[in-house]
This record gives structure tokens, sequence and C-alpha cells, in this order.
């Protein structure tokens, strides 16, 4: 039997990102549920957050940041044969997002699926995309992390309501001679799944000192262990990019990580945490700003429900 | 080897200071870590988990409701 031809290596061409225009302050909020400016700054960073409107579905925020990818990378729909989609807030399971995404953007009967590790869910992807690539499986893969979080948040629980937002981030990965994406050091810890889940099968819920505890003394070692793998020492960074789940976490983890001069992605404070889109969202604005030079190495730490992780380096096109 | 209780107020001293900025000198075993010392849930998680660190006892965070003051984690710490 033939095998399919393997890359050398793979590598992100390009990112893109996708944020609804609907702002939501923190004032905003106050409006709603018995919270206040201050006390959201203190204990989770955020300080504005984009909610998608009705109009605005998983779909739509995918294809719109999957369309800024392919168009910054200088690819044409028809070149790419894998759209991956990491979610876990399409509301439909049937259709999946992946091939409806593909058809808006003009690519042609790719492999098209969804993949759902939670605030994970884009370093699996992007894992997963790098694999297809190095073995021969496709050629170019676009890579969506889109959340709709929103629809999925109890807007009288002051505990959730000021994390969670909406968004979406992409990256177009090919092949290349020289390595762009490290190799993935991923896992889970299912005997805790229970410390995030859907309360009522319809509300995010965390237990948010154990969630706290877990990212702060357990994830470190992660991301160290993807710099080892990939023959990157921490000082050679020039960017961490973990999950932007809470900014006390994603300071805690980067405290821990031995590399001080690493700009550290602090996208939650206008973003909000929008799960798998918050790593791609962050380094696309991050690009944009001029922070993150071609060529520049990134640690990339997703974490979330499941309780899952992943971490990876990545170059910068 | 059982730790006394002004080696472990003296240990949380330091800890609170780093954590909180709460000068050391305030950390005394009355004072309650809400209303005394305005240190929130997520940070009780950081000393709890520097405690350990130091001390070689684990808090875990079902415990944590229960420790409303300085004297309780000292008293935890010594049990």
């Amino acid at each position: 039997m033939n095998l399919s031809a393997p890359a050398p290596g793979a590598r992100v061409v390009a990112f893109g990102e996708y944020q609804p225009g609907n702002v939501v302050s923190n004032d905003d909020l106050t409006a709603r549920v018995d919270t206040s400016d201050e006390w959201i700054r203190s204990r989770v960073g955020v300080e504005e957050r984009r909610i998608a409107g009705a109009d605005e579905t998983v779909v739509s925020m995918a294809v719109a940041a999957g369309g800024k990818a392919l168009a910054a990378g200088g690819l044409s729909p028809d070149e790419i044969d894998l759209v991956i989609v990491a979610t876990c807030t399409q509301t439909d399971q049937i259709p999946h997002a992946a091939s409806s995404v593909a058809s808006h953007l003009g690519i042609n009967a790719p492999g098209a699926f969804d993949l759902n590790a939670a605030c994970a869910g884009f370093c699996y992807a992007l894992a997963v995309a790098s694999d297809a690539v190095r073995i021969g499986s496709a050629q170019n893969v676009l890579v969506v992390g889109s959340e709709k979080l929103s629809e999925w948040v109890d807007w009288d629980d002051r505990s959730t309501c000021v994390i969670f937002a909406d968004g979406a981030g992409a990256a177009v990965v090919t092949a290349a001679d020289e390595p762009g994406i490290g190799p993935v050091v991923w896992g889970s810890s299912g005997e805790r799944a229970d410390k995030i889940h859907l309360r009522e099968n319809r509300y995010l819920f965390q237990e948010g000192q154990t969630v706290f505890r877990w990212t702060t003394t357990e994830l470190y070692p992660v991301a160290l262990e993807a710099l080892e793998r990939a023959g990157v020492a921490a000082t050679e960074l020039t960017a961490f990019v973990p999950h932007q789940a809470n900014l006390r976490i994603v300071e805690a983890i980067a405290r821990r990580l031995g590399a001080p001069q690493a700009l550290v992605a602090r996208d939650i404070v206008t973003a909000g945490n929008t799960s798998s889109a918050s790593i791609p969202l962050a380094i696309s604005r991050m690009s944009e700003r001029g922070e993150l030079p071609s060529g520049s190495t990134v640690l990339t730490l997703g974490f979330g429900a499941g309780l899952t992780y992943a971490a990876q380096v990545l170059r910068i096109p | 080897m059982a730790h006394s209780e002004e080696e472990i107020l003296a240990g949380l001293g330091e800890i609170i200071d780093e954590i909180a900025g709460v000068p050391a000198a305030d950390v005394t075993p009355e004072k309650s870590f809400v209303d005394d010392l305005d240190i929130d849930s997520l940070s009780m998680v950081e000393i709890a988990v520097a405690a350990q660190d130091k001390f070689g006892v684990e808090i875990p965070d079902d415990q944590l409701k229960d420790l409303k003051t300085v004297r309780d984690v000292i008293n935890y710490i010594q049990k």
C-alpha cells in the first residue's frame, strides 16, 4: 500500500481574527448584576468584552476570521484542503460548523470537522493540522477557534457573566522546510470533569478556587515541557500567549516560566474570555499592533473544561 | 516536625505580604482574611498553596471557606 508523501515541517503562514462590534463595559454589567468595575478588574482583569448579536454565530464569526487569515496568507480558497473549527459553543450539533464555514469561504470540498477540547481547542486543532500537513493528509489547513459563549452564560450570575465573551481567531497552516510549529504537549484530567460544566445543561459553571489552583500550580510544567520538546529556551521567547481565562491566572503562570523578557498576552482585558478563540485572537491582535515581529517565537498554552490542556511553540509568520 | 504558633504566624505574614501586599506586621491571629485584610477567594488559594510549600500541610479548597481568620489557618496547620 502506498502512503501519502510527508512534509519536513508545518508552519502558520497567517493569522486572522473577528470580534463582534458590540462592546460591553463593566459599567454596562453593573446595571444588570450586583458587581462593580473595580471588583471585575481586580478578580478577573476584564475591562470590556465583545458580545455577539443575533446575526453573529459560531459559523459567521469563523468565516470572518478565516477569510481574514486566508487573505493575509495570500492563499486562495481552492488551495485549502482541510478545515478544522475548534468550538464548544456551536448550538447545533448537526450540522457541525466546519463544512458550513468552508462553504461560505468558497473552499471546495475540503475535509472538514469540528473539534471540542473546550478552551484548549485551538492548541489541539493546531497540533492536528500540523500533523496532517507533515504526514501528507493535507497540504493547506484552515484552523479556526470560534465561540459564542454569551449563549451559554446566565446573565444574572455575576460570577460568570463578567468573564465570558464572543469572538473568533484563525490560522492557516502549510507545509514548510523549516518547522514553525513545535511538538504539542497535551493531556487531560477527566476525574475533574465536573469542575467546569453546564449547570442545568444550559449555563457555564466553574468551581473558581479549584480551577484557579489547577491552572496556577499544574500547568506551567506543561508549558515548560513544550519549550523543552521544541528545543527553545524560555529566555528566547518573544511572547507567552496562554488561554485568556482570567488575568490573574495568566500572570500567575507567566511568573513561573523563567521568561521575564517575554511579552505576556493580556488580551482578556479588552476581549474577555473567548475559550478556544482566545489564543489566535490574542496573537492576531498582538501581531497587528506590531508586538510580534515576523519570525518571533511564541509559547501557547490552552486549558479548560474536561479538564484539558495543550501547549506548543510557534513561529510568527 | 510540628511548627510553633510563632513560626506559622511569621511565615503567614511573609506569604500574605507577598501575595496580597498586606504588611506582615498587620497579620495577627484575630484578623479576618475577608473583613480585615481584604483578601479575596483566589488570593486565599494562593496563600494555601504557598503555606503548603512552607509548612508541608495541604489545605484543600473545600476547607478554605471555613478558615476565616489567621488563627483558623494556624490551627489547621498545627492540627
